[in-house]
């Protein structure tokens, strides 16, 4: 409508702000700044892709496909899905000692552990022991809420019902005598997951919390029972299951089996001969998947990446070669400040 | 609104319809006329709130979805409702709740505001006459035909026809202030006939149906008097009081209203404007239909190669992954459907809500910076710059062609009698107070040249000057009460005593709605003759000491189209004389030839030195004459129809067979550095053309003072002079000139396109508006068109036009011309006056200057600042940066969800395109609301990435930006690849680093939501730094928030993944930002790729330095130096004398 024009003194405030003279730092990237910063952070980037690649060349890798895809391969008897509890044993030797603590991981390749559906299909409420979302769980677990039975399933869901479950038994040779080495199951998963994402109801002993409910179609034992060994290793807060349940982000990943700290082998292991036997359970050729295991050292930097490194070794390098370049460049039309 | 439509429609045919019929008092009338039952009209409510509390939710969400984006947003949210999407509905539902919310709070409360001056207005209390009684009502209960009462300083509470006054002479006065602003008080008369005795009156009104003209109204009045032929009486706009203008030196006055409510004239001036669009709004929706078409192609890549890939063997349902019973029954092709609104879904966050809530924000924020700027205040008017609209900031950066009006605007509408000419002699007025005791008597010290008129024909000028006029003498204010007692006492006391001391008069002051006559009487009483006032029709002259006193016969009312005016008086002795004063080119047709001679060498003269000219005109008239003239009048001024060309024809028969008095001069001095702004705009690239309704010579001469004509500048005339020489017909010569110039212009200056420093011939282009009309209604159509491209392209290669006598609508059609001429430029139209007002409408920008006349321009506009001399800064320096700040905004909003949403799409790629998200749900959502609106907006807010001081000193710097330079193509082009090259490195630089087998050092490995965090930290560190390196001007505000972003991000993540959340059902992200800070290669690799994408923008302006800063400083520094060069630029003289090169002008 009508806007009142103020009689009175309606004289702008005359503060920094409103007259946009607010005091301010006008930075100007020149090339008196820009050719010694490129320098420096080139220098630097070097000097870090040094260190990165220096330690990546000193991680140790060794990598061993079982899949069994060729008919001469120890595993491919176990490939055939009709035999079951089906064992097969894959040696390798080790040149020179692979220094400790070494990793045993597990790889899978061709393997969409990052499907949408896939990863919905759990129930936190479950798995954080919550008793009522075992009688009832969550519709996202479909098609694994309830068995046939109309039973729930616990823990529900597809993650959980396709947990990996090959077992791996290591051995080193000694004179053709077999000596298993020690494999450390625990802190495999991370520390909060274990501690507290993922809660067992608390009911003693655990089996009685899941009266009622069904295991997974695909597990051969009940979650209760994952680990025979370890009592406090069952139900959600199985390590097993926990690395498990992490999802990894692309399609070829390796999850964590154990580690190699414990005994004779604290410092890794030594030059010789092993043998793995793998307890073969996990059908992956259906869907033209590969499995493999994976012994590795870590250092600062985690795993080994020679990525980092190089990428660090090659920008460092360009930063500097951009600096050179750009000097000649003003060395040879001036310096625009100072004519 | 629906009402009258309603009305219309059933009014009845037979009865409708150009006036309607009021029945004054609710009275029938007698006899002779059969009572028409008086149709409904409207109740006096004004309604200016547009919703109810019922309707307020259903309308406003109506009207907020029916904004494109809005509507766009809610589909995606209803999809995600619907379908099974992977994302929730909440990450888009959220920001569109927000942004819905927020508005419908603010429209909410602005209609609040709107409801309560309603009320204030309906529920004011009025007193209507019932049974000769006045009674109180609420305002809005007043019906068409009450009569109502109305005191002193009341408003009017309707528009009311005024029937009765307090004042003696019938006539009450009246300020329109809050219509248009013109506080000077206008007289407006009684109806004859009807003073007294209302209650017995029996009378109807007929009239116009409502129309928003505040200054039109024709009507006419049927008085029945008992066994009377019913007297007729006609009305005008001078008989009608508008609703909104307030009463003033009258005590009471009775009006009959006829119309109320939302018919009165103030409401129907007030409904909406035409909304205008700036060029970046048309620049971002042309972005976004490149950005929906990449959304639509992404989803359809994706839904394709999901299809695809699904026919591997194993793919389509790998024994982990099992399909549920629903979805193998559904159809497959429903699959596919679903599946593409999923990635859509998926991907529409590259559309951002929030993009179109910054830039409100910005607009809305960023305006205030002129209404605050200080340098916008006028200390004179005591106000500063008024921003009516937000919404064309930055257009103000964009402008290529200045309209400009000349009076009010580049001169200051301050008029100063100089000198007049009485018979071919000239008079200058020297010195005031030393010569004016001897003046009554001769007049010799005032003539320059010795030789003099009679002093019958000089008294006779100055009688003229004195008559011929509307000016009001203003009434002093310091008695309030009783006022119109002593205001009378004042004035009869000077005419008893024959001597009134001359300070006092000079203070008494003058109001008119042109200051031109102000000057004119002024001037007058320089030379003895005071204009003391009107009274009851009788004009009052004190001439030294004898008071003459004048009969006010008639007015003929100045019009722009006459451009003249005059009154017809009758002399104590009976003569019937007619005073006509007006523009020499309508008074020297009307005059005898040989007079013209005499005087036509002064008015020339006068016109080169940059004075408004006027002549003036008398004539006896014989009684037969003057009967003639009355009867002519006042029949059509009784005219219902077509009232205003029978008043113009009549005006046109009785000016004629006038004799030729004088001249008068005044001068209208430039505004205060009308020349330094003018070079200013025209160094900026910017075309100015002055559209003028001015004498040619007038304008001519303003145009060199303001440097818009050089000295060098060969001037190109195309005028109704230059269209009659040599005797040949007006359409040939037209023909002719049109292509010499353009010849002239655009063919031997081929140069003038690629650059226009060296050497160049400027031209300079005049135009008048007859021949305007001839180039645009040219006989023939093919010509039209012909013409009209010839003369743009003579204009558009001139440095500036002229267009002198233009008509308000010439104007107009001007303007249209340009903007809608090749590469659609942008124009500004500035002006002060009601005859800008189209002109200022029509042009892309309107800018309204707080003159002299009145407020319409300023009404209208869509900035208004307090003088011409603003201007400059508010193109170059506000307007820059106001460009450069939105421009950088759009651009970087695109660019910043375009690196956002490629990782995700990219990841489709990796997890058998199941529309898996990349990043939580929380950063989706917050990504565009938290961790990246601050620092762009504050950046849109403060940036000046040149100095507003060094903007102002170069006005070439505007030319860089010139033509939407920051939002074409290839700017956005840019930005969009940097934005795929961002995108692609974040992604598949985190990829090459979990091609490692574990990121931190106790071997553990890494899951989906650490990728996508990764992904995202890169992504919000990435793209708030490369705000930073765009930033030119840091203030605390842009550190502030550039790093409190970074440091919100942080922190939020560690929170968000530090709590189990009892409210969600997946704790996707517990610990993973902790954990990923705990990899040393994750920092590593972040920083890496920081670095990486930033690099180029480190590097860029370094290879582009040559012209960066320090040319700038340089080209600072010799401005500066320029400047000291001519120091004559501030102190000039007002006028150069020097200009008027007359051997310059092409004939």
């Amino acid at each position: 409508m009508v806007k009142e024009e103020l009689s009175t003194e309606n004289r702008p405030d005359n503060t920094a702000f409103t007259q946009q003279r607010l005091p301010a730092w006008q930075p100007i990237l020149s090339a008196g700044i820009i050719i010694p910063g490129f320098v420096l952070i080139g220098l630097a980037f070097i000097g870090i892709g040094v260190a990165l690649l220096v330690t990546s060349q000193s991680i140790q890798v060794m990598e061993i496909d079982y899949t069994g895809v060729d008919q001469g391969s120890p595993c491919f008897k176990c490939t055939d899905s009709t035999v079951s509890n089906c064992k097969c044993e894959i040696e390798f030797t080790i040149d020179k000692l692979f220094e400790g603590p070494v990793f045993f991981y597990y790889g899978l390749s061709n393997y969409f552990q990052n499907y949408r559906k896939y990863g919905a299909s759990k129930d936190a409420s479950q798995l954080s022991g919550d008793l009522d979302y075992f009688t009832s769980p969550a519709t996202e677990c479909d098609p694994y809420i309830k068995d046939n039975n109309d039973k729930p399933i616990v823990p529900c869901g597809s993650i959980a019902n396709s947990m990996f479950n090959d077992s791996f038994v290591l051995s080193r040779l000694i004179n053709g005598a077999k000596e298993v080495v020690p494999l450390d199951g625990k802190g495999i998963s991370w520390w909060t997951d274990y501690n507290v994402k993922y809660r067992n109801p608390s009911i003693t002993p655990l089996k009685n919390a899941f009266n009622g409910t069904v295991k997974p179609i695909n597990w051969p034992r009940p979650a209760y029972e994952l680990d025979t060994s370890d009592p406090a290793n069952n139900g959600f807060i199985n390590q097993d299951f926990l690395v498990w349940m992490r999802r990894a982000a692309l399609p070829n990943f390796r999850k964590l089996y154990r580690r190699i700290t414990e005994g004779n082998y604290a410092d890794g292991l030594p030059a010789g001969d092993y043998s793995l036997e793998i307890t073969y359970n996990y059908p992956v050729l259906s869907f033209d998947g590969r499995k493999k295991v994976v012994f590795s050292n870590v250092s600062w930097m985690g795993g080994k990446n020679e990525f980092l490194g190089i990428a660090y070794l090659v920008i460092g390098s360009l930063c500097v070669i951009m600096s050179i370049v750009m000097l000649i460049v003003y060395a040879k039309f001036k310096f625009p400040d100072e004519d | 609104m629906l009402r009258r439509i309603f009305n219309r429609l059933l009014g009845g045919d037979e009865r409708r319809v150009d006036s309607r019929t009021i029945y004054i008092g609710h009275r029938s009338c007698p006899a002779s006329e059969a009572f028409i039952p008086p149709p409904k009209f409207c109740d006096n409510r004004i309604v200016s709130s547009k919703y109810t509390i019922w309707n307020f939710l259903p309308k406003n969400l109506f009207e907020q979805f029916r904004r494109i984006a809005n509507f766009y947003f809610l589909i995606i949210f209803l999809v995600q409702v619907i379908v099974d999407t992977p994302t929730s509905p909440v990450t888009s539902g959220l920001p569109l709740f927000f942004v819905i919310i927020v508005t419908a709070i603010k429209q909410g409360y602005e209609d609040w505001l709107r409801h309560k001056a309603d009320n204030e207005v309906n529920k004011y209390p009025v007193k209507v006459l019932e049974d000769g009684k006045p009674v109180d009502k609420d305002s809005e209960k007043i019906k068409v035909g009450d009569v109502v009462e109305v005191k002193e300083n009341e408003t009017f509470p309707c528009d009311l026809i005024l029937l009765q006054s307090s004042r003696d002479d019938n006539t009450c006065f009246v300020t329109t202030a809050s219509l248009d602003g013109e506080s000077n008080h206008k007289t407006h008369y009684t109806v004859p006939d009807t003073e007294k005795d209302l209650d017995s009156l029996s009378a109807t009104i007929e009239c116009e149906q409502p129309q928003p003209d505040l200054y039109k109204f024709v009507g006419r009045m049927h008085i029945y008097k008992s066994n009377q032929e019913p007297a007729v009486r006609s009305l005008g706009p001078e008989n009608l009081l508008l609703k909104g203008a307030t009463l003033k030196n009258t005590q009471k006055i009775l009006g009959v209203a006829v119309y109320t409510g939302m018919e009165t004239k103030m409401a129907l001036n007030y409904q909406g404007k035409s909304q205008k669009r700036s060029v970046v709004e048309k620049s971002i929706n042309a972005f976004l239909l490149v950005y929906l078409c990449i959304l639509l192609s992404k989803a359809l890549v994706c839904t394709t190669l999901k299809y695809v890939f699904q026919n591997k063997p194993g793919q389509d349902e790998p024994w982990y992954n099992e399909k549920t019973q629903r979805e193998k029954d559904t159809n497959l092709y429903l699959k596919m459907f679903t599946d593409f609104l999923s990635f859509m879904v998926l991907f529409n966050f590259i559309i951002p809500v929030s993009m179109y809530v910054t830039v409100e924000m910005q607009k809305f924020l960023g305006s205030f910076f002129i209404g605050w700027d200080k340098d916008f205040y006028d200390p004179e008017i005591k106000e500063g710059a008024l921003v009516n609209t937000s919404d064309l900031n930055e257009e103000l950066g964009q402008v290529e062609y200045v309209f400009t009006d000349k009076t009010g605007t580049l001169t200051q509408n301050n008029m100063e009698f100089i000198e007049c000419c009485i018979d071919g002699f000239q008079y200058k007025y020297h010195d005031s107070s030393s010569e004016l005791d001897g003046f009554g008597v001769t007049y010799g010290p005032m003539s320059k040249l010795q030789q003099k008129a009679g002093w019958e024909r000089e008294e006779l000028f100055l009688r003229a000057l004195c008559l011929c006029h509307t000016v009001q003498v203003k009434e002093s204010t310091e008695q309030p009460q009783g006022q119109e007692d002593g205001q009378k006492n004042q004035v009869d006391g000077s005419v008893l005593d024959g001597e009134v001391p001359s300070a006092p008069q000079e203070e008494k002051g003058f109001i008119a709605s042109s200051p031109d006559e102000i000057a004119l009487v002024k001037g007058a009483m320089r030379y003895g003759f005071t204009f003391m006032g009107l009274e009851s029709k009788t004009m009052k002259i004190l001439n030294k000491n004898d008071v003459e006193m004048y009969e006010l016969l008639h007015v003929l009312n100045f019009d722009p189209v006459r451009r003249r005016m005059s009154v017809i008086v009758r002399t104590r002795s009976g003569d019937t004389l007619l005073f006509c004063k007006g523009a020499d080119s309508s008074i020297f047709p009307r005059v005898k030839l040989e007079e013209v001679e005499r005087i036509r060498m002064h008015v020339e003269r006068s016109a080169t030195e940059g004075y408004r000219t006027l002549c003036v005109a008398y004539k006896c008239l014989s009684a037969e004459e003057y009967e003639h003239a009355d009867k002519g009048l006042k029949e059509a001024r009784l005219a219902l129809q077509d009232r205003e060309e029978k008043l113009t024809a009549v005006y046109n028969q009785v000016e004629t067979g006038m004799s030729l008095i004088g001249a008068t001069a005044v001068e209208d001095r430039l505004q205060e550095e009308a020349a330094e702004t003018m070079e200013a705009l025209q160094g900026a690239g910017i075309k100015v053309w002055v559209l003028t309704g001015d004498k040619m010579e007038t304008a001519k001469s303003t145009c060199y003072a303001c440097r818009l004509f050089q000295r060098n500048t060969e001037l190109l005339e195309l005028t109704v002079r230059t269209l009659e020489e040599r005797g040949r017909r007006r359409e040939d010569r037209l023909h002719e000139l049109l292509l010499e110039y353009h010849k002239k212009t655009v063919q031997d200056s081929p140069l003038a396109k690629t650059s226009w420093s060296v050497g160049n011939q400027d031209y300079g282009f005049i135009v008048d508006g007859a021949s305007l009309t001839m180039v645009l209604n040219s006989s023939s159509d093919s010509n039209t068109s012909h013409y009209k491209n010839l003369f743009l392209q003579i204009c558009q290669n001139c440095t500036a036009v002229l267009c002198c006598r233009m008509a308000p609508l010439q104007k107009a059609q001007i303007v249209k011309l340009v903007k809608n001429s090749k590469g659609s430029p942008i124009t500004l139209s500035i002006g002060d006056g009601a005859n800008d007002v189209s002109m200022i409408l029509e042009a892309h920008v309107g800018i309204g200057i707080k003159g002299k006349e009145g407020r319409q321009a300023v009404r209208n506009s869509d900035y208004a600042i307090p003088k011409l001399k603003h201007l400059k800064k508010l193109l170059l320096a506000h307007g820059h940066l106001y460009y450069v700040r939105i421009a950088h905004l759009v651009q970087y909003f695109f660019y910043k969800n375009l690196c956002f949403i490629l990782p995700q799409f990219l990841y489709q790629f990796f997890c058998g395109y199941s529309q898996q998200p990349l990043y939580d749900a929380a950063y989706l959502t917050m990504y565009n609301i938290c961790f990246t609106s601050m620092p762009i907006l504050a950046y849109s807010l403060l940036e000046q990435h040149i100095g507003m001081e060094v903007l102002l000193c170069n006005a070439t710097l505007y030319s860089d930006i010139a033509k939407n330079a920051m939002l074409r193509w290839p700017p956005f082009i840019y930005w969009t690849l940097l934005g795929v090259y961002h995108g692609l490195l974040f992604f598949f630089g985190v990829r090459l680093l979990f091609g490692n087998l574990a990121l931190p050092d106790n071997g553990q490995v890494f899951g989906n939501w650490s990728y996508g965090t990764i992904v995202f930290t890169v992504l919000v560190f990435t793209v708030t730094l490369k705000l930073a390196l765009d930033t030119r001007h840091w203030t605390w505000i842009n550190h502030f928030v550039i790093w409190g972003s970074l440091a919100f991000y942080v922190l939020f993540s560690l929170f968000w993944g530090g709590i189990i959340w009892p409210f969600l059902s997946q704790q996707r992200l517990y610990f993973v930002f902790a954990n990923m800070l705990s990899s040393v290669s994750t920092w590593l690799v972040m920083i890496l790729l920081v670095l990486l994408s930033l690099l180029p923008e480190i590097l860029l302006p370094v290879l582009r330095k040559p012209r960066g800063p320090h040319a700038r400083q340089k080209k600072m520094v010799e401005s500066s130096e320029g400047g000291l060069q001519s120091p004559r630029s501030p102190a000039r003289p007002l006028l150069m004398r020097t200009f008027s090169d007359e051997s310059n002008t092409v004939i």
